[in-house]
């Protein structure tokens, strides 16, 4: 089989299109190239929706955090307690039982067996938490004279928080932020590993990666395939969220604009 | 019940949350010693040393710490075999890769073929701890390269002046001051190493998940006293809790530490302190 059929068997293989088998013995680099990369398109897929729906819940669990009325602190500290204090594999696994017990219960709860909604709900939920702890802190280190300035306007209630607290927020925590993307990225390599099963095989990219190493019981192919992947989809996250980051700050001089420095100091 | 929660399974649970803490009590300061030396090798004066350290900080950038875990399982391993291999059987002529094969000779496998079952367990534990330990050494060596480039400079032009050489003005001023930078990042690192310590499951070690898994599913009256449903969901509620009274007490000493570190330094956090106590 040359190359390009290859691609065209395997290319959308996690998506359950193509060839049914996995290639079994004779396994070439441009096999595990595409099925690699096949896997990835399930890695970006719950990285996107998670970090996209999660965006609104954190701005929602920080404002929460900083409330003065202990009933809507509270439930937001637990929120944030419970889900960046506990590891996220756990959750994987404790999500997956709960719904599998949730099933029998009634059978509205099926599709949150299978790991394209169900592993998608623990992490929104996961990454919500994070995010939020990350606005909470921006929020808390938005400087006092733009919150006195913006009273001293007549600024109040919703429009104050829309017109000055919210962007400025932002602009504090696009940094930190940047970082949370990228290792909710790397995060969604566990789901796989932690009870969701891969139907029919349908896996991510780290599923393939660990088929391969499995069966040519060598490392050293499939892993730097993986990595290279992965280095790659961290190179593009930079680029994206560098470039909201000039936006936010297209105001201020050059100079003065914060940097972006990324951490790996965020692994759940 | 009482006889249900102490039956031999139930007691390996419980040995394997002993297992946990075991594993996190070898891998802080293996990894910690990592670190330092890639922080110090980062900082070489001479070049190849200096890159070594900065690309093995580098290496973990970038890409799924789950990944580095499955692979250096099998590497290392794989490592071990083929030293012992060119060191026991010189005279070994047939490849050592043979298709999908990976084919030393009987002297070389790790552990023997024939050694106890304990053997098998404690060398998988070791490669786990040293997994833990490379991965995490990378990261605590980011740290520490950045704290004891955080050390104020005016402290190392004093040293210098008082007529100190490199390696005296390295141990007795930076990596005494170091500390209390590196603090709030080594926490944040026990944290995560707190965190990551179910993937040991992944590494083939009977650990709290894996009898979590083993314990609570589904038992008939064939195989045990104690018949129930599937009961996975609350252990692995009960790992839930386990974790999340770890992480918080955690916490709590670590802030402790924090304290206790920033006496009489040239911080914010030591000042405070001096004139609380003043």
């Amino acid at each position: 089989m040359s190359c390009w059929e290859t691609v065209q068997a395997y290319a959308f293989r996690s998506l359950g299109f193509g060839e049914r088998l996995l290639p079994r013995d004779d396994f070439t680099l441009c096999q595990q190239v595409t099925l690699i990369g096949s896997g990835l398109i399930w890695n970006v897929y719950f990285g996107i929706l998670a970090l996209a729906a999660g965006f609104f819940l954190a701005v929602t669990v920080a404002l929460g955090k900083s409330s003065p009325n202990p009933l809507l602190r509270k439930p937001s500290e637990w929120f944030i307690f419970i889900f960046r204090g506990s590891p996220l594999f756990i959750q994987f696994f404790f999500a997956y039982f709960l719904f599998l017990w949730l099933k029998s219960v009634s059978s509205i709860y099926d599709p949150f067996t299978s790991a394209w909604l169900g592993a998608l709900v623990v992490l929104f939920l996961n990454t919500s938490a994070y995010t939020g702890e990350i606005f909470y802190g921006a929020l808390r280190s938005i400087p006092r004279g733009e919150v006195e300035a913006a009273d001293a306007y007549g600024f109040s209630g919703l429009r104050r928080f829309r017109r000055i607290i919210y962007p400025t927020m932002m602009r504090l925590a696009w940094p930190a932020y940047t970082n949370e993307a990228i290792f909710l990225f790397h995060a969604t390599t566990l789901i796989y590993f932690s009870g969701f099963p891969a139907l029919q095989q349908r896996g991510d990219a780290l599923y393939y990666a660990n088929y391969f190493a499995d069966k040519t019981f060598n490392p050293f192919v499939p892993y730097p395939i993986l990595a290279a992947y992965f280095i790659a989809v961290t190179l593009v996250i930079v680029a994206i969220f560098g470039m909201i980051n000039a936006r936010l700050n297209r105001h201020l001089p050059r100079e003065s604009r914060p940097r972006m420095r990324f951490r790996f100091n965020l692994m759940r | 019940m009482a006889c249900f929660l102490t039956t031999g399974k139930h007691l390996s649970f419980y040995s394997s949350f002993a297992t946990v803490l075991l594993l996190l009590a070898l891998t802080a300061p293996t990894a910690l010693a990592f670190g330092f030396g890639a922080a110090m090798a980062a900082r070489a004066p001479l070049a190849p040393v200096r890159w070594i350290g900065k690309s093995y900080i580098a290496i973990v950038r970038g890409v799924p710490d789950i990944a580095f875990f499955l692979f250096f399982v099998i590497a290392l391993d794989q490592a071990f075999e083929w030293l012992r291999h060119k060191a026991l059987c010189p005279d070994w002529d047939q490849p050592i890769r043979q298709g999908n094969d990976f084919v030393v000779c009987d002297a070389a496998k790790l552990p023997l073929g024939n050694s106890a079952q304990w053997v098998h367990e404690a060398y998988g534990f070791f490669v786990a701890i040293l997994t833990f330990a490379l991965v995490f050494g990378a990261f605590a060596g980011n740290v520490l390269y950045g704290a004891m480039r955080t050390v104020p400079h005016a402290q190392m032009e004093t040293a210098e002046a008082y007529g100190m050489t490199r390696s005296q003005a390295f141990w007795r001023i930076l990596v005494p001051q170091m500390w209390v930078y590196a603090i709030p990042g080594l926490s944040n690192l026990w944290m995560v190493l707190i965190k990551a310590t179910p993937l040991l499951f992944l590494l083939g070690v009977e650990d709290i998940v894996y009898w979590a898994r083993e314990l609570g599913g589904s038992k008939t009256t064939r195989f045990t006293d104690y018949p129930h449903g599937d009961w996975r969901v609350w252990y692995f509620l009960g790992l839930l809790v386990f974790y999340l009274c770890f992480t918080r007490l955690s916490e709590i000493a670590l802030e402790r530490l924090t304290r206790r570190l920033s006496r009489g330094q040239a911080t914010l956090g030591g000042e405070a302190l001096r004139k609380a106590g003043a």
